[in-house]
C-alpha cells in the first residue's frame, strides 16, 4: 500500500506491506535509527515518537495507520544542531546512561511539558509510566525534566 | 590548564550523540546485501528432538537458507564455559549452538532461518516442523538434586554441575560454642536482567580474506573475540568484534551466546552479512538469568552479640548449560565475602551448582555479592531480634574497625581499606534514626505498620589480580591495557581495552588523562569497543572498569610524561634531573621561563627533528595494569517503608544510600550509578522474579508479566558518601557500579520484615508482592 | 514482534466500515490498535483483513445534552482525560481514563476499542457498568434502515473478550447519564505494577441525601470474566449512613456476588483478588464520600 507522511519535516512516500510497523518503517525504510525497539508488548517506550503532536509507541502502530500524519522522531527534535531544552536538560542532569531509552524519554517529556508546564515530581513520574529505564533509577530523569520545565517556563 | 578535573561532575561527552539519536547500536548497523536471521526455539523445557523438517520453510518467500543442529554440529565448537572453580569436580557439559538431539530449556535454539527481511524470516519459522518427544522437566535447583529428578546431562549425575566448599576458620567449633544460633531458608529468586537494548549480532564474513567482523552487544568485545575464535575456529587475528555502543548489560552481555555464533555461522555459510536481533520475548528466554539460589543459612553468636560464624548450604541454579562465567558467581564472587562489613571468625560456604531445565544463569548486577550480602544482613537482623538488641547497635558492635592497608577476613581474602562507622553514623544522622524508631512505635499503636531497614555491607570488586583469576579457575586474565597517544598538534587519543556500555567512562577516563597529562579535557578522546583498534582488555563487569582500566591508562600517561620530560631536557639543554613537570609543562628548576608545554613536546616528538640520541619518535605509550588486589567498597543503606495491612501494599517512603567507593572522579556519574543499582535491587525485593510452571514454561516471559521498576513506583533517593582511598591502585578508586544492587534488596526486605515484626512475621519470599504480605498477615492474625 | 500478513482497508464512514466487514469474512476492525496489535505482533491471533476506522470523524467527540454525556467510540482515553465535559459530569470516567495504561496508550487507545475488546483486566467496562452506560451499535442495516441498536453496559459484556457485538457490527457511541449533585462516583483499583491493568478494580456510584445512601450501583472487575455487579453490597448500602462501620460491613458482602469464575495469576491469586474486591470497594466509597464531605 502506498503511504505518504511527513517525518521531521520531510515528506516521505513509500509502498509498504500493511503489516509493517511504524517503528520498522522509521528505522529500516527511512534509516532513522534513533528510535529504538526495547520490547514487543508496548511496555517500554523506547520507540516513542510524536505523531500529529501526540506521543505514540511506534511499535504499536502500523505504518499504514500513520498515513497522512506528521511524525517527529528524536532526529527531528534539535533544530539545525541546536539542542532542544529537553535534550539539554537530560545532558546537564545526567538523565541518561546507556542511552537506549533516551529517545523515547525525551519525546515523552516534550509532550508532558507541553501539557503541564509546572509538574510536580509525582506528576512527572506518572507521565513516565510508559517508559522503562533500566540504568538511571529514574531519579535523574525526573531531575532533568524539572530542569527543562524551569528553562521552558522562563 | 591548572585546575584538576578529577572530582568534577562535568556532563558526559557520550550524551550529545545519545540525545540526538545519532549513536549506532548493533541493531542500527545496516550493511549492503544484509540478510536477517530468526531462530526457532524449543517450546518445551525438555524434549527429545526426533526430526526437524525444514522443507516447507525453505520454500517460503524470501528464505535464503535454513540450518539445524545437524549443520552446525562439528562445524561450530561447543559454547565454552570460561570459569571453572578448582576442586569443585565441575562437569563441563557440551553446549551446542543449535540443539540437535535434546532441547534442555524452553528457548534452546533448534533451527535458524535466514531471509531477506525480518518479517519473512519470522514467517518461515512457523513452517518448520519439529517432531519432539517431551521429557519431564525440573526447574528448581534444590528439587533438581533430589533422587528421581529428571536428568539433563548423562555426564552430570543428580544434575550436579559442581560442588564447591570454602571455609575459613573453624565453623563447626564456632557453632558448637555458640550461645545463640539463628537460621533461615532464603530463596534468591531467579531474575531476568532486561537491559533495555535487546541482544543483537551482525556477522559479516569475507570469504576472500577469511575475516569475520562481528558487531555484538557485548560488555567485553575482546573476550567475545577470544571465545568466538574458540567456537568458530577462526584465529583471533582474523576476527574483529565491534561493540562501541551497547545499551546496558548488567552482566547479561558478558557471556558468549549461541545466537551470536549462529549468526556468524550463517554469514560464513552464505558469504553475506547476517543480522540477528532478539525480540524482547526471545530475550526473556535466551539471555541469561541471574541469582536462583535456594539457601540454608545460619549464624552463630555470643549472648552479648558478637558474631562468631556464618555457615551456608546453597543450591545454585546454573540453568541447562554452564554460561561463560556462571560457575564463578555463586562461588568465588559469593562464598568469600560472608564476613561482609563485620569481624567474623569463621565462615563456610557449601555450594552446589545445579543443572535445571531453565535458561542458563550468569552474572547479574552484583553477581554473587547481593546474595551474600542478603544472607549476612538477614541473619544479623534475625540475631538482633533473638538477642533483643537494636539492629543498628548489633551491627556497630561487629563492624571491622578502621584499617588503611589490609584487613584479612576469615575466608582468606584481604580487604584493601575501610572506615565503616562514619558512614553508618552519617546515614543514621540523615535519617534521624531515633526519631524514626519513635515514629514507628507511635504508628504501631494506631495499627500502622512502618519499618526501618539498615544494612552495612562490604563487597569485593575491581576484578582482579590475574594470578588470583587463574587460581580461582577464571579462564582469562583480569588485567587491562591502554595506549595513550599524543598527536602532532597535542591532542590525545586513549585506546582502551576496556569498553563501557553506559557507565560514562569516555568522560571519566578523559578527566583522568586530562589531569595526568595537563591537557584540556576536550583535547582527550577515548577509543573503545572495537578490537581492531584497541589493545586487549577483559571487559566491563565486576565494577572493574575504573579501578583496573583507568589505572592502565594512568600508567601509560606516566610513561609518556617521563619521555616528554627527557625530551624537554634535551630541547632546553638542561640536565634531565633539573626538569620537572608541573601542570602540563616541563620546566627547568629555578628558571620558570625555561619551559616547554606538553603539547609543544608532542609536536617535537612527532616531527622528530631534534630528539636525544636513541629516543624513538612519537609520543605515545602503552601500559598493562594487573591489580595487586581487588577493591572493597562499603557502605550503609537505610530504607523506611510503610505496609498497608489491608492489602499488603508496600510503599518505600525513604531510601538513603551511603557508599564509599574511594575518590570520585565524577560525582554526578557516581550518584547515577548508585541510583540505578539501588533501583535494580529494589526491583528484586518488590517486583521481579522469574516463574516457571511445572512443565518448565516461563510464565513471566514478557514485560507484561515480569514487572520491572517503574518511575511512578519509586521514591527519590538520598545519596551520601565518604571517600576512603584504596591503597592498591594509582588512583585510589574502588567501584560503584554494583553497590546499589548489592545493598538495596536486603535493606528494603529488612525494612518490610521490621514493619511486620509486631505481627509475628519473620520471613517472606521475594518478590514481596502485596499478596504475599497480605497472606502472611492473615496467617498470623488467624493463628 | 512481526504480525502475519493481512490486507488493509481504510473506511471513511461507519457505513463503509460495516460494508467492508460484511463483505470480508474474518475481517477485524482496528481503531487505535492498542488492544489488537500487541496480540497480532506476538502472533497470538492472525487476521486476514484489518478495517481501519481511525479516520471516521463522525465517531469522535464528547458532548453533553439533556442530562446525557455522549462520547464517540473513537474518542481516545487522552481526550476523555482532558475533557471538562467529562470531568464535570462524570468525574469517575475522567479519573479512570487518566489511569489507563500510560500516556502513549491513552493517546492512541479509544474508548470504543477498549470496550469492544472486552479485556477483563480493563478499567472501563467496570466503570461504564456502574455509570449505567448505553452503547449504540450499528450493523449492516445502516442507521437509516434501522440497523442501529442500543445495548446497556449490563448486557454488553458477555465474557472475556466477548461482547454483544455481532459479526458485522460496530460500536459507535457511548452514552451515560450525567451525575447529579448528590451522586458520588469513584473507581479504585489495584494496578498491576507492570501494566497498570486492574488486578482488582472497583467502581461505585452512590446517591447521598441527608447523609443517607439512597441508591447505589457497585461493580468490580479485573478478575472476573466480565465486570460483576454487587447487588448484596448495593442493598446493604441503601438506607444507611455512609460511615466507616457501614461501609466496611456492606463492601465485605461482595464475595456473595462473585461467582466461582474468578481469575488469578502469578502476581495475585483468585483468593487474594476476591478479598481485595471488598478492600477496593471500601477505598472507592471512602474517596467518593470524602469528596462529598469536602464539598
Amino acid at each position: 500500500m502506498n503511504i505518504q507522511l511527513t517525518v521531521n519535516g520531510k515528506v516521505q512516500e513509500k509502498d509498504v506491506d500493511p503489516r509493517l510497523l511504524l517503528v520498522h518503517f522509521i528505522r529500516d525504510d527511512l534509516g532513522l535509527t534513533g528510535t529504538k525497539i526495547g520490547c514487543d508488548t508496548s511496555q517500554c517506550g523506547a520507540c516513542v515518537v510524536s505523531m500529529d503532536g501526540k506521543t505514540v509507541k511506534s511499535c504499536t502502530c502500523l505504518a499504514v495507520q500513520a498515513n497522512g500524519s506528521e511524525i517527529t522522531t528524536i532526529e527531528g527534535v534539535s533544530n539545525n544542531g541546536e539542542l532542544d531544552p529537553v535534550q539539554e536538560a537530560f545532558w546537564n542532569n545526567h538523565g541518561l546512561q546507556c542511552g537506549y531509552c533516551t529517545s523515547g524519554m525525551i519525546i515523552t517529556t516534550m509532550e508532558l511539558l507541553k501539557k503541564n508546564a509546572n509538574p510536580s515530581d509525582d506528576e512527572i513520574r506518572d507521565g513516565l509510566k510508559g517508559n522503562i529505564c533500566r540504568c538511571t533509577g529514574y531519579q535523574n530523569i525526573v531531575k532533568s525534566i524539572q530542569a527543562a520545565a524551569e528553562v521552558m517556563r522562563s | 590548564m591548572t585546575t584538576r578535573i578529577f572530582g568534577s561532575g562535568i556532563r558526559r561527552r557520550e550524551d550529545p550523540r545519545l540525545i540526538t539519536g545519532g549513536a549506532t547500536y548493533t541493531d542500527d548497523v545496516q550493511l549492503p546485501g544484509m540478510l536477517y536471521a530468526a531462530i526457532l526455539r524449543s517450546p518445551h523445557a525438555h524434549a527429545k528432538i526426533n526430526s526437524v523438517d525444514t522443507s516447507a520453510a525453505a520454500a517460503a518467500p524470501g528464505v535464503v537458507a535454513i540450518y539445524t543442529g545437524a549443520d552446525t554440529d562439528g562445524v561450530l565448537n561447543p559454547i565454552p564455559c570460561a570459569w571453572v572453580p578448582p576442586g569443585a569436580d565441575l562437569v563441563a557439559v557440551a553446549h551446542p549452538s543449535i540443539a540437535k538431539d535434546v532441547a534442555r530449556y524452553q528457548g534452546d535454539a533448534v533451527a535458524v532461518v535466514v531471509a531477506e527481511d525480518r518479517y519473512q524470516a519470522e514467517d518461515a519459522l512457523e513452517l518448520i516442523n519439529v517432531d519432539y518427544s517431551p521429557l519431564p522437566a525440573v526447574t528448581n535447583p534444590e528439587a533438581a538434586m533430589q533422587p528421581g529428578a529428571p536428568q539433563l546431562h548423562e555426564d552430570a549425575p543428580n544434575n550436579q554441575a559442581f560442588h564447591w566448599v570454602a571455609e575459613g576458620g573453624d565453623t563447626d567449633v564456632a557453632f558448637e560454642a555458640a550461645d545463640v544460633i539463628v537460621k533461615d531458608k532464603i530463596i534468591q529468586q531467579r531474575l531476568i536482567p532486561n537491559a533495555m537494548e535487546p541482544r543483537s549480532a551482525v556477522a559479516s564474513w569475507t570469504r576472500a580474506t577469511g575475516e569475520l567482523t562481528l558487531w555484538s552487544t557485548s560488555q567485553n568485545p575482546h573476550i567475545c573475540r577470544f571465545l568466538a575464535s574458540l567456537v568458530t575456529g577462526i584465529g583471533e587475528h582474523k576476527i574483529r568484534v565491534i561493540a562501541t555502543e551497547v545499551g546496558g548489560g548488567f552482566g547479561s552481555k558478558i557471556p558468549m551466546y549461541a545466537d551470536e555464533m549462529i549468526a556468524s555461522f550463517c554469514s560464513m555459510q552464505l558469504g553475506l552479512p547476517v543480522k540477528w536481533t532478539a525480540t524482547r520475548s526471545e530475550g526473556f528466554l535466551s539471555t541469561i538469568h541471574g541469582r536462583d539460589h535456594v539457601e540454608y543459612v545460619e549464624m552463630a553468636a555470643t549472648r552479648e552479640g558478637k558474631i562468631t560464624a556464618i555457615r551456608t548450604k546453597i543450591y545454585a541454579g546454573m540453568g541447562a548449560y554452564l554460561s561463560t562465567a556462571g560457575p564463578g558467581v555463586p562461588t568465588i564472587l559469593h562464598g568469600l565475602i560472608y564476613s561482609g562489613a563485620y569481624d567474623i571468625g569463621a565462615t563456610k560456604a557449601d555450594v552446589y551448582g545445579v543443572f535445571s531445565n531453565t535458561t542458563p544463569v550468569d552474572a547479574y548486577r552484583g553477581a554473587g555479592r547481593p546474595e551474600a550480602t542478603f544472607l549476612v544482613e538477614r541473619l544479623v537482623d534475625l540475631l538482633a531480634v533473638e538477642l533483643g538488641i537494636d539492629p543498628v547497635e548489633l551491627r556497630r558492635k561487629n563492624l571491622i574497625p578502621k584499617f588503611e592497608d589490609g584487613h584479612d577476613v576469615a575466608s582468606g581474602i584481604t580487604y584493601d581499606s575501610g572506615d565503616y562507622e562514619p558512614l553508618l553514623n552519617m546515614v543514621l544522622g540523615q535519617a534521624d534514626y531515633q526519631a524514626l524508631r519513635q515514629e514507628q512505635t507511635r504508628l504501631q499503636e494506631s495499627g500502622h505498620y512502618m519499618g526501618i531497614g539498615v544494612t552495612c555491607y562490604a563487597e569485593i570488586c575491581g576484578l582482579g589480580p590475574s594470578q588470583v583469576a587463574g587460581a580461582v579457575g577464571f579462564g582469562g586474565g583480569l588485567w587491562e591495557s591502554a595506549i595513550v597517544r599524543f598527536h602532532p598538534t597535542g591532542k590525545v587519543n586513549v585506546y582502551s581495552g576496556i569498553s563501557p556500555h553506559g557507565q560514562g567512562e569516555e568522560t571519566t577516563f578523559a578527566q583522568i588523562i586530562s589531569d595526568e597529562l595537563g591537557v584540556d579535557v576536550d583535547d582527550v578522546s577515548i577509543v573503545h569497543g572495537d578490537t581492531s583498534n584497541t589493545p586487549m582488555g577483559w571487559g566491563t563487569y565486576g565494577s572493574r572498569t575504573t579501578a583496573v582500566g583507568a589505572a592502565a591508562m594512568v600508567l601509560a600517561a606516566r610513561k609518556i610524561k617521563e619521555k616528554a620530560r627527557l625530551l624537554a631536557a634535551h630541547l632546553l639543554e638542561a640536565a634531565e634531573a633539573d626538569v620537572e613537570y608541573v601542570d602540563g609543562h616541563f620546566t627547568v628548576k629555578g628558571s620558570p621561563d625555561q619551559t616547554k608545554s606538553i603539547q609543544e613536546l608532542a609536536t617535537m616528538a612527532n616531527v622528530a627533528w631534534n630528539l636525544p640520541e636513541g629516543m624513538e619518535p612519537g609520543l605515545e605509550a602503552s601500559a598493562f595494569y594487573d591489580p595487586p588486589n581487588f577493591v572493597y567498597p562499603f557502605g550503609t543503606h537505610l530504607a523506611v517503608v510503610d505496609v498497608d495491612a489491608d492489602n499488603g501494599h508496600i510503599v518505600i517512603r525513604r531510601y538513603i544510600a551511603g557508599d564509599d567507593c574511594g575518590p570520585q572522579i565524577n560525582p554526578m556519574i557516581v550518584e547515577g550509578q548508585v541510583h540505578g543499582g539501588v533501583v535494580q535491587g529494589i526491583g528484586q525485593a518488590l517486583w521481579e522474579g522469574a516463574v516457571y510452571n511445572d512443565d518448565g514454561q516461563l510464565i513471566t516471559g514478557s514485560m507484561v508479566d515480569y514487572a520491572l521498576p517503574r518511575a511512578h513506583l519509586l521514591p527519590n533517593m538520598e545519596v551520601l558518601s565518604t571517600e576512603t582511598p584504596s591503597p592498591h591502585n594509582p588512583l585510589g578508586v574502588k567501584g560503584i557500579g554494583e553497590t546499589g544492587a548489592i545493598a538495596s534488596t536486603v535493606t528494603v526486605y529488612n525494612a518490610v520484615i521490621d514493619a511486620l515484626r509486631p505481627l509475628g512475621i519473620t520471613s517472606l519470599e521475594m518478590p514481596l508482592t502485596p499478596e504475599k504480605v497480605w497472606r502472611a498477615i492473615r496467617q498470623q492474625q488467624g493463628s | 514482534m512481526f504480525a502475519t500478513k493481512f490486507d488493509y482497508q481504510k473506511a471513511s464512514s461507519v457505513s463503509e466500515a460495516i460494508q467492508l466487514l460484511a463483505s470480508n469474512p474474518g475481517a477485524k476492525i482496528i481503531a487505535g490498535g492498542h488492544s489488537l496489535l500487541p496480540m497480532m505482533k506476538l502472533r497470538l491471533t492472525s487476521i486476514l483483513m484489518l478495517i481501519d476506522i481511525g479516520g471516521i470523524e463522525e465517531m469522535r467527540g464528547i458532548s453533553v445534552a439533556n442530562g446525557i454525556l455522549r462520547i464517540g467510540a473513537l474518542t481516545t482515553h487522552a481526550e476523555i482525560a482532558d475533557s471538562h465535559d467529562v470531568k464535570d459530569n462524570a468525574g469517575i470516567l475522567w479519573e479512570t481514563a487518566y489511569g489507563i495504561g500510560d500516556p502513549q496508550v491513552r493517546n492512541r487507545g479509544t474508548i470504543g476499542g477498549n470496550i469492544s475488546h472486552a479485556d477483563p483486566a480493563s478499567d472501563l467496562p467496570t466503570v461504564l457498568k456502574v455509570m449505567d452506560a448505553k452503547f449504540t451499535i450499528q450493523g449492516t442495516g445502516g442507521i437509516m434502515r434501522g440497523g442501529s441498536r442500543t445495548v446497556s453496559a449490563d448486557d454488553f459484556f458477555l465474557g472475556p473478550f466477548e461482547t454483544a457485538l455481532g459479526e458485522n457490527e460496530i460500536l459507535t457511541t457511548i452514552e451515560m447519564p450525567v451525575l447529579a449533585a448528590n451522586q458520588h462516583a469513584e473507581y479504585a483499583k489495584m494496578a498491576h505494577p507492570a501494566t497498570s491493568f486492574a488486578v482488582v478494580g472497583a467502581g461505585i456510584v452512590v446517591t447521598v441525601e441527608n447523609n443517607i445512601c439512597t441508591a447505589a450501583r457497585v461493580a468490580v472487575g479485573g478478575f472476573t470474566p466480565i465486570p460483576t455487579r454487587g447487588p448484596s453490597v448495593e442493598q446493604a448500602l441503601v438506607g444507611k449512613e455512609l460511615n466507616e462501620e457501614n461501609i466496611v460491613a456492606a463492601t465485605s458482602l461482595i464475595h456473595n456476588d462473585l461467582g466461582s469464575d474468578v481469575f488469578g495469576d502469578v502476581f495475585a491469586s483468585a483468593e487474594y483478588r476476591q478479598a481485595m474486591a471488598a478492600i477496593e470497594l471500601k477505598h472507592a466509597i471512602y474517596h467518593a464520600t470524602g469528596f462529598a464531605h469536602h464539598n
